[in-house]
């Protein structure tokens, strides 16, 4: 690992300032994806900011039916919370598949978000719930958020500061975990919102996305009958070692239809 | 820079570079080398330690993030010279061969354990959340068989 400095602001304004002053810095959540960079030199920050130690970053609230979660809020946090449970037990879930024990102990939503790691879960989780990402500057909505492979609507230094997720009629994600790392093979959120369907996919494409097939479908009935005979095309697809675009394709039909098949 | 923290209950002061990792400080700085380093790439959890109570894997955190913390490492968990009743079901159950991943296994059972000790563990629950350990020798049978037995020792409820 490269040397670095290092900054624990006690504000995500304070944290804001320092990296709009540092090109180089990197901002350090909980450090599952930075880290392990780090260590292989495939990034060099001159400064690391670390955000943990700044209690607003932190905690689940409810709020005028919508679930709010500060973005240094670990995953294990998330899958164990009772205000999420009982609000989208889909994401509670979802929150406890990532990773293992330990991950989930260090691991946050908004680190998670902003690395937009195609595999990642969370970014499927914001896309089929319709969340809305607050930052230092704005509020984006998921539909917005995901650019592509590890790109963000986020420009750079702006910082994430919340998620809020609002409450959906009911919701599912059912995933293809690879079996050594759980990242997602290909993980499909299925969720009935009060302004529709979604179906959202991570795993399968360069980011997170929608298949609005399958949305228009099970908005005239949600039912796994619904979605049987659709398939996506496999040509944008990943296509690596765990697995052929083919089977990615096959596989987004597979979850969304065991997604359907849990809340229909 | 100076980080402060509690290890094993006693209050220890360190001068650290903000590179320097969490194991890499126990290890070397503090002569704690019951924690492993066995894949460093944060997927055996041969590492693992708890921060403030919780599970986690000092390989893939900065000494400087434990500051003001409390961190135990497989040193502090026996009294008084007896083994923690963790430790002695990995001893009764063979839950070892080789040893190297013995001390993250028994730190992430011990997580396991304070995660259900208020409703009931089965193999399954076991099974599953050892995710983040891994074992080369044994096959896991005798692991899973001890940590059942560790927590019953330790007052949880096991099907």
């Amino acid at each position: 690992m490269h040397a670095f400095d290092y900054d624990r602001p006690k504000s995500a304004a304070e944290a804001a300032s320092i990296r709009a002053a540092n090109d180089d810095a990197s901002y350090l959540a909980g450090g599952m994806t930075l880290i392990p960079t780090l260590k292989q030199r495939l990034a060099q920050p001159t400064r690391v900011i670390d955000l943990g130690p700044i209690a607003d970053l932190k905690g689940i609230s409810l709020s005028g039916g919508n679930v709010m979660i500060g973005a240094t809020t670990c995953h294990a946090d998330v899958a164990a919370s009772s205000d999420v449970r009982k609000s989208i037990p889909a994401l509670s879930v979802l929150a406890g598949s990532i990773g293992d024990p330990q991950v989930r102990n260090r691991g946050t939503i908004g680190g998670s978000l902003a690395n937009s790691d195609p595999s990642a879960d969370y970014p499927a989780a914001i896309l089929g719930l319709g969340a809305t990402v607050h930052t230092t500057a704005r509020q984006i909505a998921a539909d917005d958020f995901f650019k592509g492979l590890f790109e963000t609507a986020l420009e750079p230094g702006e910082l994430i500061t919340k998620v809020s997720f609002p409450v959906p009629k009911r919701a599912a994600y059912m995933k293809f975990p690879n079996p050594a790392s759980r990242y997602a093979v290909v993980g499909v959120m299925v969720a009935e919102t009060a302004s529709g369907v979604r179906v959202a996919v991570t795993g399968a494409g360069a980011c997170a996305f929608r298949v609005t097939d399958m949305e228009a479908a099970l908005s005239k009935s949600f039912s796994v009958d619904a979605i049987a005979s659709l398939t996506i095309p496999a040509d944008d697809l990943n296509n690596d070692m765990h697995a052929t675009a083919v089977y990615r394709a096959h596989l987004v039909g597979v979850m969304a239809r065991r997604a359907v098949a849990a809340i229909a | 820079m100076k980080i402060s923290l509690s290890v094993n209950g006693a209050a220890r002061v360190g001068e650290v570079e903000p590179r320097t990792l969490l194991v890499e400080f126990l290890r070397s700085h503090l002569g704690l080398t019951g924690t492993h380093v066995g894949c460093d790439t944060s997927q055996c959890g041969a590492c693992t330690v708890h921060l403030d109570g919780k599970p986690v894997k000092s390989c893939t955190m900065l000494a400087v993030q434990a500051d003001g913390q409390n961190v135990t490492t497989i040193e502090g968990i026996a009294k008084g010279g007896e083994l923690h009743p963790m430790q002695a079901a990995f001893r009764e159950c063979h839950g070892l061969q080789c040893g190297f991943c013995t001390p993250g296994m028994v730190m992430s059972a011990l997580g396991i354990v304070e995660r259900h000790k208020n409703d009931q563990l089965d193999e399954r629950t076991v099974r599953h959340e050892l995710e983040g350990n891994l074992c080369r020798c044994t096959g896991y049978q005798g692991i899973v068989n001890a940590v059942l037995m560790g927590a019953k020792a330790m007052g949880v409820k096991v099907l």
